[in-house]
């Protein structure tokens, strides 16, 4: 399922002394299958692209297309529901969602809402939480009970049960630790994989964005400033350390070696072993000279 | 040498829900001035530490001393005005409608009088660089606004320490340097002692000490360049290697001679460039 947002702009609370101006001019293509990065600063407007992915948010001016269905500034949208269904949101610190009784009943609530039998519901359940790298026994605990990464997962697999076609992850990793990261960001690469899930991630985390994305969008001031593959928005460091936005560490490295060395390499590294091995080889070509 | 500010001695502890002791035979002394990291994964101990120390719980077996005085029921009181803690949400230690009104709430609950309190709070402000904010509500703050407002509230109350529990882990990376820095000021200037609980290493490089915790012990302790020197045992801990760490090691598994571990990236281009500018 393609989405795609063309020329969508967004004003909160319009009408009124509070009226903002939050996105403008927003065009992105999603396509089936594909992994998105959205980076800028808080307040760049990533959150309310992110709410118009599955309508939570109707443009103000411009078009959401989400699959086949077309969400037209200016129109009453009805029936949302198979759009909802079909495009999956992981908040931010998603476990602050977590309401029912039982891990299972929380994980069965989006489905059921969605007009899944409680069967089927259950039988999702079981293989979300296996999914999200939990087992079964987990099901029949409270979701209070558990701990913060486990709570998290649990969120997620919430998500999974609904079965969606586009995933959309709102910095799924802040608070955790550097082995929960990791897992996490693994794991929905895994599914992004094997379930051909369109993916797209808002993250201050530019190794994230580097490692997974295939296209990246940085949104500045409410704007799309540029789209383009991690090499090609990590080639210009300069551009990015102007809006104030942190490069991955790997580059940042980069370019203090070439200022010290007054060099430039031929070519920007995105992964630490490419970087030390064009290092390794510059080194040892300067004192064989 | 001086009385630590903070000393542990064999402090275990357990919550009633749970099966494993949450923190097991834990010795400790912070000295004034220090600041000292304390690391470890989601569930190694480490904010059930910070909660004993502010008297929140009571250790099952061991004993804690803030200042000389052993904390107890009867002394929590006087602990507490020892010590400041600033925590991990910052939407959820914003009491106040306006900075101000905030920062003075904790001064306001110490029976401080007016005339004083007003003083303390711009005096507050100014050290956390918020003094233009005075009259604005806290949705108009970024995180790292809030959590500085944070921080003012409780330097107003003139803590000898200030534990961190995770106060970093919730904002952008323009915020957590906001946080960080302010901190590292205040420590300089006022000769605060910090106690900051986290799981980002960058900012534990920046500790006087380190301790590393793991299923409820101290696991290692030392400072940042000992600590990084455990390498891959760190990974396995669940936490990670600093990046200049990183690429020392691989470079020299790629063949570039490196006297030690580099802890910073100035540091390590530095010796590459000494070690490689001449024949």
């Amino acid at each position: 399922m393609d989405i795609s947002l063309q020329n969508v702009e967004y004003r909160y609370s319009v009408g009124t002394p509070f009226e903002h101006l939050a996105i403008a001019d927003v065009s992105i293509d999603i396509p089936s299958g594909s992994y998105l990065a959205i980076i800028g600063h808080t307040g760049s407007g990533k959150s309310t692209v992110l709410q118009h992915l599955n309508a939570l948010l109707k443009p103000t001016k411009g078009t959401v297309l989400i699959g086949s269905r077309e969400i037209k500034a200016g129109r009453k949208e009805k029936n949302l529901k198979g759009v909802r269904k079909k495009v999956g949101i992981v908040f931010q610190f998603p476990e602050h969602q977590l309401f029912e009784e039982t891990v299972e009943k929380d994980i069965c609530f989006g489905p059921m809402n969605f007009g899944v039998s409680e069967e089927e519901a259950k039988r999702r359940a079981r293989a979300a939480i296996f999914q999200v790298g939990l087992s079964e026994e987990i099901l029949e605990k409270s979701p209070f009970d558990l701990s913060g990464g486990q709570m998290r997962r649990v969120a997620i697999a919430g998500v999974l049960a609904m079965d969606p076609e586009c995933i959309v992850l709102d910095e799924p990793t802040a608070g955790l630790d550097p082995r929960g990261r990791k897992e996490i960001m693994d794991l929905f690469y895994r599914l992004h994989q094997e379930r051909g899930l369109s993916t797209v991630l808002v993250t201050h985390s530019m190794e994230d964005a580097a490692r997974y994305a295939d296209e990246i969008v940085i949104m500045h001031k409410g704007k799309v400033r540029k789209k383009g593959s991690p090499k090609e928005i990590f080639s210009v460091p300069a551009e990015l350390l102007e809006l104030g936005l942190d490069v991955p560490e790997v580059v940042r490295f980069q370019m203090k070696l070439e200022q010290t060395f007054s060099t430039k390499f031929e070519k920007v590294c995105l992964s630490q072993d490419e970087l030390t091995d064009m290092v390794a080889s510059y080194l040892t070509g300067r004192t064989s000279l | 040498m001086k009385e630590p500010l903070v000393f542990l001695s064999n402090v275990s502890f357990q919550y009633d829900s749970q099966e494993r002791p949450a923190l097991n035979g834990i010795n400790l002394e912070v000295h004034e001035g220090e600041w000292l990291a304390i690391v470890g994964h989601n569930g190694s101990g480490k904010s059930t530490l910070a909660r004993l120390l502010n008297g929140l719980h009571y250790p099952k077996e061991g004993t804690i001393a803030i200042s000389g005085i052993q904390l107890t029921e009867e002394t929590v009181w006087d602990v507490r005005r020892q010590i400041g803690m600033v925590f991990q949400n910052p939407d959820n230690q914003f009491v106040g409608t306006t900075v101000q009104d905030d920062v003075a709430f904790g001064l306001e609950n110490n029976g401080i009088p007016a005339d004083v309190m007003a003083e303390r709070v711009v005096d507050a402000l100014n050290k956390v660089n918020m003094a233009s904010f005075l009259d604005q509500e806290p949705h108009h703050l970024s995180g790292g606004q809030k959590q500085r407002v944070a921080i003012a509230g409780v330097i107003a109350l003139r803590p000898a320490i200030i534990i961190l529990d995770e106060a970093t882990s919730m904002l952008d990376p323009r915020g957590r340097e906001e946080v960080i820095d302010t901190m590292m000021k205040l420590q300089d200037q006022e000769k605060i002692t910090v106690i900051s609980i986290t799981h980002d290493l960058e900012e534990a490089a920046k500790a006087d000490r380190i301790i590393v915790m793991n299923k409820g012990e101290i696991y290692r302790e030392g400072t940042p360049e000992e600590i990084f020197q455990m390498d891959e045992e760190l990974v396995e801990l669940g936490l990670d290697i600093p990046f200049p760490v990183k690429i020392s090691k691989q470079l020299r598994e790629k063949g570039i001679n490196l006297s030690r571990h580099y802890l910073t990236e100035e540091e390590l281009v530095a010796e590459l460039w000494t070690s490689h500018s001449k024949m």
